[in-house]
């Protein structure tokens, strides 16, 4: 996923961030930092919440223009209970990214949003999809996004196995994501993670005290 | 003791441009991204770097047993007079590594608004044992039990977090170093190549090369 540019052609309050999706043995785990700043230089909010819900086992995390980012997922959930009521069935995890999709890459020269989205559905299970700034959709099996990421594609491409276990897999995401807080300034705050399998839904928030801390803090 | 003045050659030629027939890249100065790593020991410290450096031979050997490693994002003519010999002789022993380092951040930081240059200084001296110098873009000097640089280095920041724990020994430290500029070769378009590794303790100097398909392999996703 493109890193954010923090410069002046993002529109006021951006999510400066980092986000990250993970497939595990049986689910997936999304998960966010809860930081939302202005330039870099002020905390607009220290707990703010990037992983929206669009659907019941559905899942998106947001990055770039946090207005952007809102008023996508905004109109994505009305496309997605839409085309839920008409296909008389929960809607697959694809189906929401290509919503996304759709908005970012058709209004691509006004807006400044990226998304990962994750999820599972009874067709294909736990998928992982991520929706760049200009609309390009891929699926994978492990993501990372936001500004925070650069300094976390080590330690995921060396960390991350497939099948992990779901604990595994979720300190996994709290160790990358507490490791990513630590080294870029536009990330930070609490932990949000999320667990999606087929039994439902898990949010799991790992406060700021609580995060894993590493050999120089 | 070999003095080795360093000086970086300007490749900032203006070429002809018959703009269709010269690719744009070639008339822009050569910028040299890269990743390097260094890391202390009880005893020593290790040093590393891919091998997609300017003179392509990446560690620059300064005096024994001081090494240097150079990554900047642009070249420009530095020409660093090493003090080498005539200071070794007056002191009558090897130069500390603090010198060394102090020597560099002293150039960097005078000369900061011509030089785009970050400078990694580590070696082994009596006084203080193995010794990492980090001397970042503007000059400013800071001792660092560990230590990355260049533009691969972003990548490894987390796993250079997690996995870095003081005591290590030098085993440890090659294999950590190795994993990590790896990692950066992998995600980092600048870097690549293979991977140089050198220590530097009281014994002398150790150096080791690992090939690209000898690199430590993760997982592919």
């Amino acid at each position: 996923m493109e890193k954010h540019c923090t410069d002046s052609r993002v529109k006021g309050v951006s999510t400066g961030t980092t986000i990250l999706a993970a497939i595990f043995d049986g689910g997936v785990v999304i998960g966010s930092d809860s930081r939302a700043s202005m330039g870099g230089e002020y905390v607009s909010s220290k707990t703010i919440n990037k992983v929206i819900q669009v659907h019941d086992r559905i899942f998106c995390c947001m990055a770039g223009s946090l207005a952007d980012a809102q008023a996508v997922i905004k109109a994505a959930k009305f496309h997605l209970s839409f085309h839920s009521v008409q296909m008389e069935s929960p809607p697959q995890v694809i189906a929401a990214a290509s919503v996304l999709k759709d908005l970012c890459y058709k209004n691509k020269d006004e807006l400044q949003a990226g998304f990962l989205t994750a999820g599972w559905d009874k067709k294909n299970g736990p998928q992982v999809y991520v929706v760049s700034l200009g609309g390009m959709l891929i699926s994978q099996q492990v993501t990372i996004g936001g500004s925070g990421s650069t300094y976390i594609y080590g330690y995921v491409d060396a960390k991350y196995k497939p099948n992990m276990t779901k604990e595994e897999c979720l300190q996994f995401a709290t160790n990358a994501l507490a490791l990513a807080m630590g080294r870029d300034n536009v990330s930070g705050g609490v932990a949000h993670l999320v667990v999606i399998t087929e039994k439902g839904v898990e949010h799991v928030v790992v406060p700021g005290d609580k995060l894993p801390r590493f050999h120089d803090e | 003791m070999a003095a080795a003045p360093v000086m970086m050659p300007y490749f900032g030629q203006q070429i002809s441009s018959k703009s269709d027939l010269v690719p744009d890249w070639t008339r822009q100065e050569v910028s040299t991204g890269t990743t390097i790593m260094a890391v202390e020991y009880d005893g020593g410290v290790v040093i590393g770097a891919d091998s997609r450096t300017t003179t392509g031979a990446g560690n620059t050997p300064l005096t024994s047993p001081v090494c240097v490693c150079l990554f900047q994002t642009q070249v420009r003519p530095i020409l660093t007079c090493v003090f080498g010999p005539a200071h070794s002789i007056e002191l009558d022993e090897p130069p500390l590594v603090e010198t060394a380092a102090n020597l560099f951040r002293a150039s960097c930081y005078r000369y900061r608004e011509e030089l785009t240059a970050g400078i990694l200084v580590a070696g082994w001296d009596k006084r203080k044992g193995g010794q990492v110098y980090s001397v970042p873009i503007g000059g400013m000097l800071v001792r660092q039990p560990v230590s990355v640089g260049g533009s691969g280095s972003t990548y490894i920041y987390g796993f250079m977090d997690a996995n870095y724990k003081p005591g290590m020994n030098k085993e440890q430290c090659m294999e950590i170093t190795a994993a990590a500029l790896s990692l950066a070769m992998e995600r980092d378009g600048s870097s690549g190549g293979v991977v140089r590794l050198a220590s530097i303790s009281e014994e002398g100097v150790e150096r080791r090369v690992i090939l690209g398909n000898q690199l430590p392999k993760f997982s592919t996703h």
